[in-house]
């Protein structure tokens, strides 16, 4: 009995680590001069920040609903267009379908768009192009290929080949493969992607607009530099509702879809 | 060009097979088989009958050899040519490869897809003729409601009448079968055979089958192929295959 080897035995590699994460969290702390007098300092400050935004001032209302539409419209068309030049970049990276020197270069062209924050991409373009809408799409637009072209390309990656293998059997052109053995094992998880990547265009395209990028980012920049917290507060709160609205009605057709 | 090859049914000179250079899975298979009637290939796991078969429609590609259907070489094609060669071979594999996802009648329909433009295909605007078969062949495989279930709602007997069922969609010169019943209960095994056997026959169309079980290869082939070590070493009728056949095709006694 005595010479069994234990049944949980302790992970010492864990141990220390986690000690380690627990002693670097201290010593971070007392180095960047958090006490407890800034934090109480802070928390006045946000108390009266929090008062001076309420209540909610709509007054603005038009100008509100214009930065609304305009982000709503910078997310669909960003979408839309990312989502259309992701099903090809998804199908040349997928590593089961593409001879490697196509799934190669492909692969790098996504990590490239992903490899930015889509803020830096929304400053790029910005000057590149110009402020406004445009550039605004075109980021997104760029993230959203970052995005989704590899998620798509992944579920290409784990179709099952045998029903590929037998609709290639029958003579089929490799078009009508795609169509027939391809497509239909992937459709339902590329709808459920580009429902998530269009409810995550709605939240970022509220963002491009501080630098510049349209939407109702600029409307929010220009409110609190302004000091109007009240009318920050109605803009935040129109944010909260479109993505709730976008919450609910995406999963009314991911539901839908099973 | 190939003087020497039949030209009618199958003609296969020389075939090799490695998948990793030096280590052939084939070893220079050389086999007529004529243009109707049954011939099942029995053999051990990994002796390389599947590769076989996909040797003569490429799926898989031989590294020596030559495999001729009805005087055209196959081995010889490359691209749009050798799609239209595929057209003329029907396939039936052990796993049915059904398109899970897609409708029994979208599934036979599969069996046009040689033939239909893709815009057709996509657009799933098919020839009334195309239409009117693939209901014909549902009835015969005796699943003449299931037109609009997904094929992933059938069980496995079934599943594999609709595999029969597309094969012959494509009015195959040539019908391969890989294990088509070890996925199926015994029961269900001598059925699908049996329907196998049934609409090939009154197609007129040829038919190589894998099989492990060989007591079915007795019952359904006409002819019996037994391979070893990727190499035949055994050919001829149900009847002559005896005891001392099967030793040497898959080796060992206990268990005869």
């Amino acid at each position: 009995m005595t010479n069994r080897a234990a049944a949980f035995p302790p992970n010492w590699p864990a141990r220390l680590g986690l000690l380690a994460l627990a002693g670097y969290a201290v010593f971070a702390t007392a180095q960047l001069d958090i006490t407890w007098t800034r934090l109480g300092h802070g928390m006045g400050e946000g108390a009266r920040f929090l008062a001076r935004m309420f209540p909610p001032n709509f007054a603005r209302w038009e100008l509100l609903l214009e930065g609304m539409l305009e982000s709503l419209q910078i997310a669909v068309l960003a979408s839309a267009l990312g989502i259309l030049l992701s099903l090809p970049l998804g199908l040349m990276a997928a590593r089961n379908l593409s001879p490697w020197f196509v799934a190669a270069p492909t692969r790098g062209f996504i990590a490239l768009c992903r490899s930015l924050h889509y803020v830096i991409v929304a400053i790029v373009f910005v000057k590149a192009i110009g402020f406004g809408v445009l550039a605004g799409v075109a980021a997104l637009t760029i993230a959203s290929m970052g995005f989704i072209a590899k998620l798509f390309a992944e579920a290409i990656e784990e179709i099952s080949m045998k029903q590929v293998e037998a609709v290639r059997a029958t003579g089929a052109p490799p078009a009508s493969v795609l169509i027939y053995a391809v497509l239909p094992q992937v459709a339902s998880r590329f709808v459920g992607f580009c429902l998530y990547q269009l409810d995550s265009n709605l939240r970022n395209s509220t963002l491009v607009g501080i630098v510049g990028a349209g939407g109702i980012g600029g409307t929010l920049f220009a409110a609190f530099k302004r000091f109007d917290y009240d009318f920050v507060c109605a803009i935040l709160l129109a944010i909260i509702a479109l993505i709730f609205a976008a919450e609910v009605i995406s999963g009314r057709i991911r539901a839908a879809m099973r | 060009m190939n003087q020497g090859l039949s030209n009618q049914g199958l003609s296969i000179r020389g075939l090799v097979k490695e998948y990793v250079p030096g280590q052939p899975v084939l070893r220079g298979i050389n086999l007529e088989i004529a243009a109707q009637g049954i011939t099942a290939v029995i053999g051990p796991s990994g002796t390389g009958k599947s590769t076989l078969i996909r040797c003569i429609n490429r799926l898989v590609e031989p590294t020596a050899g030559q495999v001729s259907l009805n005087g055209q070489e196959i081995t010889a094609l490359r691209g749009t040519a050798l799609r239209l060669a595929r057209r003329r071979i029907g396939m039936v594999f052990q796993e049915y490869n059904l398109v899970e996802r897609l409708s029994v009648m979208e599934n036979l329909l599969c069996g046009r897809l040689g033939y239909v433009p893709v815009w057709r295909a996509w657009l799933r605007r098919y020839p009334a003729s195309d239409i009117a078969r693939a209901f014909d062949l549902l009835e015969a495989v005796g699943l003449p409601d299931h037109a609009m279930r997904r094929a992933d709602a059938l069980s496995g007997g079934q599943r594999q009448r609709v595999g029969i069922a597309r094969a012959l969609m494509q009015a195959p010169e040539l019908l391969l079968a890989d294990e088509p019943t070890s996925s199926l209960d015994p029961k269900t095994a001598v059925e699908v055979l049996e329907l196998l056997a049934r609409l090939t026959g009154a197609a007129g169309v040829p038919v190589i089958i894998n099989i492990h079980n060989v007591d079915l290869a007795k019952r359904f082939a006409q002819r019996i192929i037994g391979m070893a070590g990727g190499a035949v070493v055994f050919d001829g009728p149900p009847e002559a295959l005896e005891a001392s056949h099967l030793r040497q095709i898959y080796g060992g006694e206990d268990w005869l």
